[in-house]
């Protein structure tokens, strides 16, 4: 039994974050909003693939670093912990661990390496999600129909721009002709049916490092703010927002990691342990977001400060692939149906 | 990450819940009576008699030396076969844990070995009727007698949960009033049958006498009882605090257990509704299995989260003040899981046990006046919050 990360996982998480933290600071999230660009900083995807983050789950053979879900876990965490403006949850944790168990090898041989490298971006679309993400700059985008995974190449999309609270979102309604699609996976339930596991548990990873650092940025708006002629972090009131806040995100954490396992792993439990995982992330974000808002007060209520990219992420995972009424139903039909 | 347990860990989980299916004793009354305390400890000592009463102690005291990892086992078996409320646990889990810190060689080999055996029962002393939260202001005074070589208490304790039936009690004791407030403390162990001590039991919100006060009146402790250092309790005390406030009270095993009965009793309404009960029929809402699912997550929340913990603690990482949270969540996750039994029986859970209507006689409702015991023992749940927050998340102080 050794429920945390290896020391190898933990140096490299401490590397990508030193890299997040250079490279992705909160400017570059402000600048995500600009809608008259791709909202995508091109030099930042080519930094995190030159960094072997793009091509973490893609087998060493095709140009990755063949590694897996729990090595991942701690990476979307860090990126979460940014805000990351990128879509390493589509490409590197769902399309390209799906390319590589559940396609054929030369559709494999052919997208895999282009992902590794960097030059290719890959989005997903399940079935019962509207939107989606990043398709503006998706060269393909793999959608579910039924028990199929179609892929569709970026030019054959046809995209409107839906527009998120989250500015830094590209969120789009997409359509396309049949001719341009190709199956690339038939009878493929159990395979989607993972596919969608990872995408939830990896929205969960993020959602707690974008929670972590609602209550950093909040712990030190509350050292420093001062009224009464002292710092507000000394009242009691706003010290059990704080715990409050704390103590959500620590208990969602341990489920994070243990869907994270039970995927990687095969485990029977893994539908049960994944809606676990993104039911409490969820609420966790949703809690969190509010007693930060709460906490900073007015200053907090304005897009001056940057709190609100934070909150604004958080709502919008909360509701991706499965928000918490979704997952806490799926896990009561699980226990109580049996 | 491995989530697994070796072999040999799994071997001795199949010898406890081997041991445990065969021997635990069903439908005990309440430790927290006369009567059912006696039976209580009946089965503590044959608990010890098996070697189960103390596994993760060194085996010369009782124990069979067992790693954190076959402790949590041990628990988990203990509560999944239905195992009773532990009467020993002040002394096993709070006491014991201090003695080992800061026993010395005769009182490790004095009272260890009798309190796995149950044959001594400890109590606790922490708090005093204007001393609570703020456990510093006690005022139970020990006067030095060096000519007697020993210490003369005077004062009163309360809230001593079962010290009507104990026969030793553990707290914290002033011996230099001058001092300021977290010095001037030192840890005593008092045996209740000396001369001078009054034990009046409490009646409990739930009708036990679980509760007593202890008055001290003249009570001479001789020097062997120190537990530390003189005037050094604080310190001594607080390693028993985070005791309770963590790991070692409250391992997941019993939340664990009582959230698949939970899920169990839900099987059970729906199966009654069905059935064209009318009572189940109305009571069982459609929110009720949101209800229920959550709280088996929450519990099982707790577990994983005490697997991170433990693996942290066997790789030298100490839990610290993230103990706090540790107390909060098994103590609000409690009252959760009993607050939603009851939503599940409607109108039938107030009964309790003496009704003859009563489903799972009454075990529930019991089981939901205990738990809102929890948020307020060993360190109110508001306590524990400003503890996270300054020393977790390190807001300051003033």
């Amino acid at each position: 039994m050794y429920f945390n990360f290896t020391e190898d996982q933990l140096l490299f998480r401490d590397a990508v974050a030193e890299l997040l933290a250079a490279k992705c600071g909160p400017e570059v999230v402000r600048a995500a909003w600009d809608n008259a660009g791709t909202g995508r900083d091109p030099k930042l995807w080519a930094a995190l693939a030159e960094m072997g983050i793009i091509g973490l789950t893609i087998p060493e053979a095709h140009g990755g670093l063949g590694m897996n879900d729990v090595d991942l876990t701690p990476l979307l965490t860090e990126a979460g912990r940014v805000a990351l403006p990128a879509p390493v949850l589509e490409t590197v944790a769902v399309a390209a661990p799906f390319i590589a168990e559940s396609t054929s090898d030369a559709f494999a041989a052919e997208w895999l390496p282009k992902i590794a490298d960097g030059s290719a971006i890959v989005t997903v679309q399940f079935e019962g999600q509207p939107f989606v993400t990043d398709a503006h700059i998706a060269q393909l985008l793999l959608v579910q129909k039924g028990n199929s995974m179609m892929a569709v190449p970026g030019e054959s999309l046809r995209l409107t721009q839906q527009h998120s609270v989250d500015g830094a979102r590209r969120i789009f309604s997409v359509d396309w002709d049949e001719a341009d699609a190709q199956v690339v996976a038939t009878n493929a339930e159990a395979a989607i049916a993972k596919a969608f596991n990872r995408a939830a548990v990896a929205a969960s990873a993020e959602l707690i490092g974008l929670s972590e650092q609602m209550i950093a940025m909040t712990v030190a708006y509350v050292v420093d703010r001062k009224q009464f002629g002292v710092p507000i972090g000394s009242f009691q009131a706003v010290k059990h927002h704080l715990a409050d806040a704390e103590l959500k995100v620590s208990f969602a954490r341990p489920l994070v990691w243990n869907a994270a396992y039970a995927i990687a792993n095969g485990s029977d439990s893994v539908d049960r342990d994944v809606s676990m995982a993104k039911c409490f992330a969820s609420d966790a974000g949703t809690f969190v977001a509010r007693k930060a808002l709460q906490t900073h007060g007015a200053i907090g209520y304005t897009t001056e400060h940057d709190l609100h990219f934070w909150m604004k992420r958080t709502w919008a995972l909360a509701g991706s692939f499965g928000d918490a009424g979704w997952h806490r139903r799926r896990v009561a039909h699980l226990l109580l149906d049996s | 990450m491995d989530l697994r347990f070796t072999p040999d860990e799994e071997k001795f989980r199949q010898e406890a819940r081997e041991w445990l299916t065969a021997n635990v004793p069903k439908g005990l009354p309440s430790g927290d009576t006369a009567e059912g305390f006696a039976l209580h400890v009946e089965w503590e000592k044959k608990l010890f008699e098996n070697k189960w009463a103390v596994v993760s102690w060194p085996e010369e005291y009782g124990g069979r030396g067992a790693s954190l990892w076959e402790w949590l086992i041990f628990e988990e078996e203990y509560y999944r076969a239905g195992g009773p409320q532990r009467v020993t646990q002040n002394g096993i889990f709070l006491l014991a844990p201090t003695l080992f810190e800061f026993g010395t060689e005769e009182q490790k080999a004095r009272f260890l070995p009798r309190m796995a055996s149950a044959d001594d029962l400890w109590c606790q002393g922490w708090s005093e009727p204007d001393a609570g939260s703020d456990l510093a202001g006690i005022k139970s005074r020990a006067t030095r007698d060096d000519a007697a070589g020993g210490w003369v208490i005077n004062g009163q304790k309360t809230w001593t949960t079962r010290g009507a039936f104990c026969n030793w009690l553990f707290g914290l004791f002033r011996t230099d009033p001058e001092a300021a407030r977290h010095s001037g403390m030192t840890y005593l162990m008092v045996p209740l049958d000396a001369e001078g001590v009054t034990v009046r039991g409490v009646e409990r919100l739930d009708g036990d006498e679980g509760f007593a006060e202890v008055f001290f009146d003249d009570v001479f402790v001789g020097d062997d009882l120190v537990l530390g250092g003189v005037n050094e309790g604080w310190g001594v005390a607080m390693a028993t605090t985070s005791s309770e406030r963590g790991l070692t009270l409250r391992s997941p095993g019993r939340f664990c257990a009582a959230a698949d009965r939970l899920v169990d009793l839900w099987k059970r309404q729906d199966a009654k509704a069905k059935a064209g009960d009318p009572v189940a029929a109305a009571t069982l809402d459609p929110s009720l299995r949101d209800a229920v699912a959550q709280s088996w997550m929450e519990a099982e929340a707790y577990r994983l989260a005490t697997l991170s913990d433990v693996t942290g603690l066997v790789n030298g990482v100490s839990q610290g003040a993230r103990s706090s949270l540790t107390k909060i969540f098994w103590s609000e996750l409690d009252v959760q899981l009993h607050e939603t039994a009851l939503r599940l029986l409607g109108p039938e859970g107030e009964l309790i046990e003496e009704s003859p209507d009563a489903v799972d006689g009454g075990a529930w409702m019991k089981g939901f006046e205990f738990s809102l015991s929890g948020p307020i023992y060993a360190g109110t749940n508001e306590i524990q919050r400003n503890v996270v927050a300054e020393r977790v998340l390190g807001l300051p102080r003033k």
